[in-house]
Parts: structure tokens; C-alpha cells; sequence
């Protein structure tokens, strides 16, 4: 037992005398991915990004297992830029435990160079100012993340280590 | 190369704060002071332990403010053995948890029987509360570490049998 636990009795008491206390939900779930994300995943592990090409020569990212169109499944992949467009954004002033990032952030809808499908994703910019649609942003990647979606860590602009635009991450 | 990835970890949760209410509240504040506190229906009669904040899901009345002391003694109206260990189990198998009638209430609450090995539990067995060491109590029904048996005779099946 720790100090604060001899202290902190894990509850207190709400305004109308009820008994209140921290309650936390949560299971430890794992999934397997199937082999189209699991290509992508591994893609992304390594640090960059692979597409599945449908039946009218569309490039989507992330990968469609089946073809949109004709529902077949689709076996041809295409190595996808880790830089692309903004096509839409909206500001996260108060981003949660969950979210990809712990400081304010956007999210953005990527489309990625080369592919036809954009990608749903946050871009690390300190205020709502330095976004733009149509900007261009590449993927900053994580290093030993675990396998899954943490391999990508979030979008930053292009150029912004230049220091314009209040590119300031350090 | 990496290795394929094949399986991620997906972990969800929610973060509640959650507040009891005035009837659970005298019931873990009983339990604070190493008493077993029900409410009563002021209609049927029945006294609920743990008290729900609501009404008598009988009578749809809501129930009184008075407390109810239950207990510390109680009846085993069902039970079963566990006999499958799984992660984060604290005892042995195999052991007994039990519906416990206690003393004054009329509905049962489920706790362990030990002190007795589990293959001599039975239906209507008289059981007493085990407490832990009052400086380990909270807000908590497991202040009491156990139930154990009384010895003393069990209960005639058609006493508790409008209980199971």
C-alpha cells in the first residue's frame, strides 16, 4: 500500500450526502485482422502505406477487402505516398484519453497521393489557425508501437519544420 | 521486414462516476460502521438488503427511510461449488459461493462459505458473517471476508423456499 492509499479512501461524498466514487468499465479485448488489414497494419509498422486496387482502378486506402462495385474480393495491392491533401478538418480542443494525441488537435480526412479514398486521421497543429483544406500534410510514424493503428502516430503539414505557421512541436 | 501483423489490441472502457444515492449510501455507511443495514417496503413488508434506491419492484412503492438492521447470521438458500480456476482468482478451488438469506432481510446476497469443505454445503445450512479486521473496512460488503457455518440446525426447505 502506497501513502496516498492510506489517505484517499477511493470515494467521497456528492452534495445530497450520497457516497460517490471512481467506477471504471473496461475489457481487454484483442482481435485478429484478416489479411487485407493485416497487410495495411504491417505496412504501416514498417512505415508506410499499402492499397487494394478495385475493379474500375480506384486505389483505396484504407485497403477494401471486397470490391465495391462487384463484390469481389480484391487481391491487387499498390504501394500508397505517406503524404498527402487535406480534404476536410474539424478542431479537437479537448482531446480525450482515447485519442491519438494529448494535446489539442484536428482531425482531417487525408487523401493520400495516389489513392482515391481519403483517409480519416488527426494532424498535429498547435491551433486551428494553421489548418487549411487542400494543405499538404505527411504521416509521422511510431517506431516499436504496438502492431495496429498506434504504428501511425498522427499527419503533420509539410514545410512546417521550416518554423512558418507556428510549426513549433518541440 | 517486420513480423506480419495478424491480431491488435483492442482494449475499450468508459470512466463512470457514480454515486450511490441515499439508500445505498446508509447501506455502505453501515457497512463502515460494521453493520448490515437493509430498507423496508412500507407496503409488503420485505426488507431489501442491499437497499435499492428505487421502489419495491413488487408494490412499485418506494421504499422507507428507516434503517433495518439484517444479519449477522443467515441462511444458504442455493449455492455453487467453483471448481474452474480463472484469471485473478483469489481462492483455491474448489470453493462455495452462496445466496445467503440473512437474518431479517428477504432477499438473498451472495457471499463465500468457507470454513467447511465445499462438498458438505448444503441448502438451508445456518451461516454467520466472518468480518475482516475493522481497520481494513470501507464502503464495502467485502468487509466481510466470509461467511462460515454456525452449527446449528439447518432450516426446514419450506421456510426459505419463497426466498430462492
Amino acid at each position: 500500500m502506497t501513502d496516498a492509499s492510506d489517505t484517499d479512501p477511493g470515494y467521497a461524498l456528492a452534495p445530497d450526502g450520497s457516497f460517490t466514487a471512481p467506477l471504471t468499465l473496461a475489457y481487454p479485448y484483442s482481435r485478429t485482422v484478416g489479411p487485407t488489414y493485416g497487410r495495411f497494419l504491417t505496412g504501416l509498422a514498417e512505415g508506410r502505406f499499402v492499397a487494394t486496387v478495385g475493379s474500375d482502378g480506384r486505389v483505396f486506402v484504407p485497403p477494401a477487402e471486397f470490391d465495391p462495385t462487384t463484390g469481389q474480393a480484391l487481391d491487387q495491392w499498390v504501394d500508397i505516398a505517406a503524404e498527402g491533401t487535406v480534404e476536410s478538418w474539424s478542431w479537437q480542443p479537448e482531446p480525450s484519453d482515447a485519442q491519438p494525441l494529448d494535446h489539442p488537435f484536428a482531425w482531417v480526412l487525408v487523401r493520400l497521393d495516389g489513392a482515391d479514398t481519403a483517409l480519416l486521421h488527426v494532424c498535429d497543429v498547435p491551433d486551428p489557425g494553421a489548418m487549411e483544406t487542400g494543405m499538404r500534410v505527411r504521416a509521422r510514424f511510431v517506431d516499436g508501437a504496438d502492431p495496429g493503428m498506434g504504428a501511425l502516430e498522427c499527419f503533420e503539414p509539410i514545410g512546417d519544420d521550416a518554423g512558418n505557421d507556428g510549426g513549433d512541436r518541440s | 521486414m517486420s513480423d506480419d501483423v495478424l491480431r491488435v489490441r483492442t482494449p475499450i472502457g468508459v470512466d463512470y462516476g457514480w454515486t450511490a444515492g441515499p439508500r445505498s449510501t446508509a447501506y455502505l455507511q453501515g457497512l463502515i460502521d460494521g453493520k448490515l443495514l437493509g430498507k423496508r417496503c412500507p407496503t409488503c413488508t420485505k426488507v431489501y438488503f442491499p437497499p435499492r434506491n428505487g421502489t419495491c419492484p413488487m408494490c412499485g412503492v418506494l421504499l422507507g427511510d428507516d434503517d433495518v438492521e439484517v444479519g449477522p447470521a443467515g441462511t444458504v438458500t442455493t449455492f455453487c461449488v467453483v471448481n474452474v480456476p480463472f484469471l485473478g482468482q483469489k481462492i483455491v478451488p474448489p470453493y462455495v459461493a452462496a445466496t445467503i438469506l440473512l437474518d431479517g432481510a428477504d432477499i438473498g446476497v451472495q457471499h463465500l462459505i468457507l470454513g467447511i469443505d465445499a462438498d458438505k454445503v448444503r441448502m438451508g445450512m445456518r451461516v454467520e458473517a466472518v468480518w475482516k479486521d475493522s481497520s481494513q473496512w470501507g464502503p464495502t460488503l467485502e468487509n466481510i471476508d466470509h461467511f462460515q457455518p454456525t452449527g446449528e440446525p439447518d432450516v426446514e426447505f419450506t421456510d426459505y423456499a419463497g426466498q430462492l
